[in-house]
């Protein structure tokens, strides 16, 4: 964030975009969305050691408050229908990071019949964190990476040729 | 008591519904008539001596080529301290087993499950329903000629192969 | 799906029965689990549990990848505690094939198995404190089991799903320093448990939230299908490492702890937790006995890369941490092989959560899988 100091009285100026990213990227709260073994991890990655409430990341219970949603573990095509529903329950704006192989393309499971390949064939996803399980250290330069990817959002002045976040299946309304 | 006592006292009360004794390669198994599987397995948690109270595991195989559907019950006793393996073969046409859960309450469940993955009927079961698949699903996937349906509720599960494309 | 019947309660006025759904997706660590609770009012009339929210068709599987290749697969069938399952595959393929591990590989099979099951118990142990309302034993518990997974990290290189052992024996041989850390860090640990226990265990609010709630009688016990903590806190003596001892079990020297109804009745959820603290001790016990004698020698034997045992099929019973496992493995001969069914400990205690939820209260509905330690992915796989 540049801050352009004019006035020397504890003034500071900078742009309405890079201030409201700046307070977005900063309290991240993620749903528990733990799915599977990755779900471990992410517990770990929010425990004492690689500690993600120092980025002000918080664990919630409902998606009705969380505005992250992290996809930590194998999707199943009977879990799939219910992903949707919890992704449209988020309010906007939200991010969704997917955690794992597993959610990324199907991990080690794409020979599975009641696996669903990939995250990203219901939801549209942010960032990909690869690993098997990611170690915490991998899952926090994916949160770092959402944050840059945040800090890029454009609000006032949009436009239609302005990037939008989203994944494969595209844009968010 | 060792495999061979559980055979006798078997044999000694239901005859011919039971079956040799094999004493396989790794451990000795019983086969059973399906329609005696219930009677059997009431004797073999009541009777002294025997007093297997606990069903250890109950698995589904499929064998195509032999046109049937095996049940393997592992039962296990906690005061004797012994076990045995029983097989139940049903036709792979219309496998229908009739259920053990008023013997055990755990089989209600691993019947659900040989029900949802491999579709045996066990007849007389308070509950047979999917537990594992969703409701809707379509086959019974432990069997081995199971074709997958090409989505489910519009999720495609064609999986592409990620070379060609790049290829492409 | 809802059905509402017209109840009346003590005082002759009407009252409806609710039908509530609870997850898939809940604030908890057992994983996707979701029941069906019809309850009037808070008291549950029945708690139907819907499983298959991970059923990631692992069985199948094995039979598409072949003996070596399912090793990894065996990991996620409880991912909390894999070695346990590691060593259920690996000991069901030795079986058919008749091969003999050396004992310098049992060794570090069974101290890979009790560090995972200390790391197993922490969590569970933690996650019922956690689902009790008390975040920080959690966190505690958390601490403890990252100390371990950076053990286990240097000895097979993964924190979480190891696929540390080889049909034959296991993958790697121990770090040259890799048994004065582990002791360093279970002289840390002792004091640790002991100090958890007391914050924990006899905390009024949990000796109130899990004494006295689903009692679970030795007999029911055994006839819906309980192992390991779950049964022995009914107060049923039998734990597979020493009754039908596999693998060098033989040669250590632990005890079983059992439930006794210490704060309610025998069988209630305190005593599956007071089991699990204990049985924490008795592996640590049995670390050091391992790691005092582990012998020189080979740790994998020659197994053939293109791995075909003969015709046939068995029962391999193991004590993984949530219970005993029961592998039937059937191989027709080829590299693959033809059925693998698991019976895990957490399938059978789901079973049980709707017999003994008649009567509970919702909050203790959350007691009751937390004290049973029941983890989707056994449930599932």
């Amino acid at each position: 964030m540049s801050l352009i100091n004019s006035a020397p009285e504890m003034v500071l100026t900078s742009t309405v975009d890079q201030v409201l990213n700046w307070t977005r990227k900063s309290s991240l709260w993620y749903m528990l969305f733990g799915l599977a073994c990755c779900a471990i991890e992410m517990m770990h990655t929010g425990g004492p050691r690689a500690d993600l409430d120092r980025f002000g990341m918080v664990p919630r219970a409902t998606p009705r408050v969380s505005d992250l949603m992290i996809i930590a573990g194998t999707l199943t095509l009977k879990m799939a229908l219910r992903t949707r529903v919890l992704y449209e329950q988020m309010p906007d704006p939200k991010y969704v990071v997917s955690m794992g192989s597993c959610s990324n393309c199907g991990g080690l499971f794409q020979y599975a019949y009641s696996v669903c390949d990939g995250v990203d064939k219901v939801i549209p996803v942010d960032v990909y964190v690869p690993g098997c399980p990611p170690r915490p250290e991998a899952l926090t330069e994916g949160l770092i990476m959402l944050q840059k990817k945040i800090m890029q959002e454009k609000w006032i002045t949009r436009s239609s040729d302005t990037p939008r976040l989203g994944g494969p299946i595209g844009e968010r309304t | 008591m060792d495999s061979t006592g559980i055979h006798a006292a078997l044999r000694g009360r239901f005859d011919t519904a039971v079956g040799e004794l094999a004493p396989g390669p790794f451990e000795a198994s019983i086969e059973v008539d399906a329609s005696a599987i219930e009677a059997v397995c009431t004797f073999l948690r009541d009777e002294e001596g025997l007093e297997f109270d606990n069903l250890s595991n109950l698995s589904g195989a499929d064998y195509p080529e032999l046109e049937r559907i095996q049940a393997v019950y592992s039962l296990f006793s906690y005061k004797q301290r012994h076990s045995i393996t029983l097989r139940v073969n049903a036709d792979r046409a219309a496998p229908v087993i009739p259920t053990v859960e008023a013997v055990w309450p755990a089989a209600n469940w691993l019947e659900r499950e040989i029900f949802d993955l491999l579709g045996v009927e066990f007849s007389g079961h308070c509950d047979l329903r999917r537990i594992l698949l969703p409701e809707d699903w379509v086959g019974y996937p432990l069997r081995k000629d199971y074709e997958e349906q090409p989505d489910y509720h519009g999720i495609s599960t064609v999986r592409e192969n990620l070379l060609t494309m790049k290829r492409d | 799906m809802s059905v509402e019947l017209e109840v009346h309660d003590s005082q002759g006025l009407p009252t409806e029965e609710m039908t509530l759904n609870m997850g898939p997706q809940h604030p908890s660590t057992h994983g996707v689990l979701r029941f069906i609770v019809k309850a009037d009012g808070e008291v549950m009339r029945r708690a139907i549990p819907d499983i298959g929210y991970l059923h990631r068709s692992i069985e199948k599987i094995a039979e598409k990848v072949g003996w070596h290749g399912f090793m990894p697969y065996t990991d996620r069938v409880d991912y909390v505690a894999a070695m346990a399952c590691n060593q259920g595959w690996a000991m069901a393929a030795e079986q058919l094939a008749g091969i003999e591990v050396p004992r310098r590989g049992e060794y570090c099979r069974v101290i890979a198995a009790e560090l995972s099951r200390i790391c197993s118990h922490l969590l569970g142990v933690g996650a019922m404190g956690m689902d009790m309302g008390a975040i920080t034993p959690f966190t505690h518990a958390l601490r403890e089991r990252d100390m371990i997974m950076d053990l286990l990290e240097e000895l097979c290189g993964a924190r979480l799903t190891f696929n540390y052992m080889r049909i034959g024996g296991v993958a790697w041989d121990l770090p040259h320093d890799f048994v004065e850390k582990v002791s360093h860090y279970l002289d840390h640990l002792e004091p640790v448990i002991e100090e958890f226990n007391q914050l924990l265990g006899y905390n009024r609010i949990y000796v109130k939230r899990f004494a006295d709630v689903a009692t679970v009688d030795a007999d029911m016990a055994i006839a819906w299908g309980l192992v390991g903590p779950n049964l022995r806190g009914s107060g049923v003596d039998f734990d597979v490492r020493r009754d039908l001892p596999y693998s060098v079990y033989e040669d250590f020297d632990f005890d079983v702890p059992l439930g006794s109804g210490e704060m309610g009745s025998l069988g209630d959820c305190w005593d599956r937790y007071i089991v699990r603290m204990r049985e924490m001790v008795e592996s640590i016990r049995i670390l050091r006995q391992a790691l005092a004698g582990i012998p020189e020698g080979p740790v994998i034997a020659k197994v053939a890369r293109n791995f075909k045992p003969p015709v046939g099929d068995v029962h391999v019973k193991i004590e993984a941490p949530r219970g005993e496992q029961s592998w039937y493995v059937s191989s027709d001969g080829s590299e693959y092989p033809h059925r693998v069914h698991i019976r895990t400990g957490s399938f059978t205690a789901m079973g049980i959560i709707d017999r003994l939820s008649r009567g509970l209260m919702i909050a203790d509905l959350v007691a009751v899988i937390a004290s049973m330690d029941i983890v989707a992915p056994e449930v599932d796989r």
